[in-house]
């Protein structure tokens, strides 16, 4: 048992996935001596060689196309995309390459591969910095995409997804990343990958949130209660495919949901969400699912983030519209 | 400055370094005096200071291998002309026609060794044929049946990439496995491997392409890149993506390039199969410029006509990569009637055997496209093929049943 940050407890997961497969590669931008820009390849390059921690050219899409390459030769690499806003230089090999080879090849092509990506706002940096391209990626048939909220899902989504045989989109919110410090119990059995969990148990309403926003959540319904209202927390965890089964079991109790990221609302995870909760629960709903997200503008300059990203009281004013129907 | 700059060109840049030229030049239709070319288009050998072709091979050895790349550039004409004709009976929604490129395929395509992978486009079809892959095969990306049905790692040789350039860096992500394989420079010829990675000269100006060539410098990794500078991107001539003869981008990426006559099947053996050899030697990354030109239309969906002179089409006829090993070898008494009966005969039977394949093949079946979306096959395609299937079932029995999961029919019922 060690008590670690996110940072930590991914280097521990990437350092444990590297130990049990000699094809585990880890490649991106400064991940090598630097140990990433965020650190969570912090030392793997000393103890498993240049060749296996490999620092590479500043071209986003020459990561992933000789990564695709590589796993062709039959390695696994895991891809550091530096910052969420440096990835579309990457679409095209993520979205026309990455996704569809196993498809075209009829399976022939397997595409073992992780695109680590840390993303959200709330850290005070520039443009590019700060974004949630998660939809983009969950809209592309082919990949999977998950979203870590915590120092244990850490440890063990990327290590379960660096198992996994498909091309795993992996979301680290970099805010959290240095925040806060949780147990991780090395023996323990974790979660499947593909599960979202009911983080917090509750009766009248149903909140639904991934990466950065669980903690807001969380916290939401802290409040909630000294009001009685008494809310169930979702961390959906991953975001395609979607794990519906606890969604619609919690939302056919509580009769209410709301859906909280910080990406852009439009066509964004919670309009997803909102469609197949109508579609599974409609009879069960006492009022309309409601989004809660970033605005529908670029990420703003940073001195007006913390007003731009959805927080406390923005899902509790939506907690309040939901109990007002 | 040096004073041996190519003259008859327009210099550029002089006050700045290294003299650049400027390609384009009449003398440049003809590849310029850079090309390697070991075989002239009337059929008459050269020798060239850096490459050679037969080393080592007794007389009638090298006479069987130039007899080799006469059928195998026969038949994989054949291939696209039987394909093109195809299209025109609407068997085929299209197809990427190779006329005029033959030898540049089959040249660098018989150089490889088993162990060798190659990253084709969509063009390669002589380069398939060189790699054993079934030609019937080529055609059901063509025909809408499937998205290239080969398994690549059975021939070593990718699936057809539409996405221009995309798969040059593939190969070099390819061929740093490789390295990490170990499997260069052991000097043991069944084990050291190289990786070729074609593409065109609109391909030249992807960014994928430069950072694959970034990556393969850096990493000195064992790829080849082996550009068919076939003239025209589409309608876009060779003279809207560079302004200097393409070989000549490989020095500044800090690697060596060359240019040969794509049309001389010699020397394109010949040149390949030195830049291979390089690579598994770990020695890195060479670029090909195979100079050639396209003969057919961009695909068979395109009109010429509209952009190019067809002057410039009747200058490299006179350049055909067949003719030229036709009259050496005849010439020369390398080659009887008997043999060129019998490869025309093959090619009879290819074509054949490619019609009555194309037209037996089956179409893909709407259920089966959730299957294979994933490894590991999720409960929401699971639900949406289930969901579809009970779609299909609420029509007239007579077509209900039809090509439900599980069940044998071919065709949907729903249609």
């Amino acid at each position: 048992m060690t008590k670690m940050t996110l940072a930590k407890s991914l280097n521990a997961g990437l350092r444990k996935a590297m130990e049990d497969d000699p094809k585990v590669l880890i490649m991106g931008e400064d991940v090598g001596k630097l140990g990433g820009v965020f650190r969570i390849t912090d030392g793997l390059q000393k103890d498993f060689g240049e060749d296996r921690v490999i620092d590479s050219p500043l071209a986003e899409s020459g990561i992933i196309g000789t990564a695709v390459g590589l796993a062709m030769r039959g390695y696994r690499p895991v891809c550091e995309i530096q910052f969420d806003g440096f990835v579309y230089p990457a679409y095209d090999q993520i979205v026309s390459q990455v996704a569809k080879l196993h498809f075209r090849s009829q399976g022939k092509v397997p595409m073992p591969m992780v695109i680590r990506i840390p993303f959200g706002g709330g850290i005070g940096a520039v443009e590019h910095h700060s974004e949630s391209p998660e939809a983009q990626f969950a809209h592309t048939p082919g990949l999977k995409v998950v979203a870590c909220s915590n120092p244990v899902d850490g440890y063990w989504m990327i290590q379960q997804a660096i198992a996994h045989d498909d091309p795993v989109i992996f979301l680290e919110p970099k805010r959290q990343y240095h925040a806060d410090k949780a147990e991780i119990d090395e023996a323990a059995t974790p979660d499947p990958l593909f599960a979202s969990r009911v983080v917090r148990a509750g009766e009248d309403l149903t909140l639904l949130s991934y990466g950065p926003m669980v903690k807001v959540c969380l916290a939401s319904a802290e409040a909630a209660a000294t009001e009685n209202r008494s809310i169930e927390v979702i961390d959906l965890r991953t975001l395609s495919p979607l794990d519906m089964g606890p969604v619609l079991d919690s939302v056919r109790r509580t009769g209410r949901a709301i859906v909280a990221h910080e990406a852009h609302t439009n066509l964004g995870m919670g309009a997803e969400l909102a469609a197949r909760i109508t579609e599974e629960c409609f009879y069960s709903l006492e009022a309309p699912v409601i989004r809660v997200g970033g605005f529908d503008t670029p990420y703003p300059p940073a001195r007006v983030e913390e007003e731009w990203l959805p927080d406390l009281d923005r899902v509790m004013d939506a907690v309040d519209r939901s109990f007002a129907f | 400055m040096s004073a041996d700059v190519t003259v008859k060109r327009d210099v550029i840049g002089s006050d700045f370094g290294p003299q650049l030229v400027q390609g384009s030049g009449l003398d440049e239709r003809d590849g310029g005096p850079e090309l390697v070319q070991l075989l002239t288009p009337e059929g008459e050998r050269l020798e060239h200071p850096s490459f050679s072709f037969g080393e080592g091979l007794s007389a009638d050895e090298e006479a069987e291998k130039i007899r080799g790349f006469y059928r195998d550039m026969v038949l994989t004409r054949r291939i696209d002309v039987e394909a093109t004709a195809l299209q025109r009976h609407g068997e085929l929604g299209i197809w990427a026609q190779l006329l005029g490129q033959e030898a540049a395929q089959i040249g660098s395509g018989r150089a490889l060794r088993t162990q060798d992978y190659v990253f084709p486009t969509y063009r390669e079809h002589g380069v398939a044929w060189c790699r054993g892959v079934d030609p019937l095969r080529l055609l059901g990306l063509f025909r809408g049946v499937d998205q290239g049905s080969w398994d690549p790692n059975e021939n070593n040789f990718g699936l057809y990439t539409i996405v221009i350039g995309a798969q040059t860096l593939h190969a070099t992500g390819y061929a740093m496995g490789v390295q990490r394989d170990g499997a260069v420079g052991t000097g043991d010829p069944e084990r050291d491997a190289a990786v070729v990675a074609y593409f065109g000269d609109g391909a030249s100006s992807q960014g994928d392409v430069n950072e694959a060539f970034i990556f393969a410098a850096s990493y000195n990794a064992p790829v080849v890149f082996f550009c068919q500078n076939n003239q025209w991107a589409i309608s876009e001539p060779i003279e809207r993506q560079s302004r200097i003869p393409l070989y000549q981008r490989a020095l500044g990426f800090g690697f060596p390039g060359v240019r040969v006559d794509g049309n001389d099947v010699l020397a394109t053996y010949a040149v390949t199969q030195a830049a291979l050899e390089r690579a598994r030697d770990g020695q890195g990354p060479t670029f090909v410029e195979a100079y050639t030109y396209r003969m057919g239309a961009h695909t068979t969906t395109d009109d010429p006509t509209r952009y190019r002179l067809s002057s410039d089409v009747e200058h490299w006829k006179l350049k055909d990569p067949i003719q030229r090993v036709k009259v050496y070898l005849t010439r020369n008494g390398l080659m009887d009637q008997d043999f060129a009966d019998s490869v025309d005969a093959e090619a009879e039977e290819l074509g054949e055997k490619l019609r009555d394949g194309c037209r037996a093949m089956p179409d893909p079946h709407i259920l089966d496209v959730f299957d294979k979306v994933f490894a590991e096959q999720t409960e929401e395609l699971a639900s949406q093929k289930a969901g579809y299937s009970d779609y299909l079932d609420t029509f007239e029995p007579e077509h209900a049943g039809e090509g439900r999961a599980g069940a044998e029919t071919a065709s949907g019922g729903a249609r």
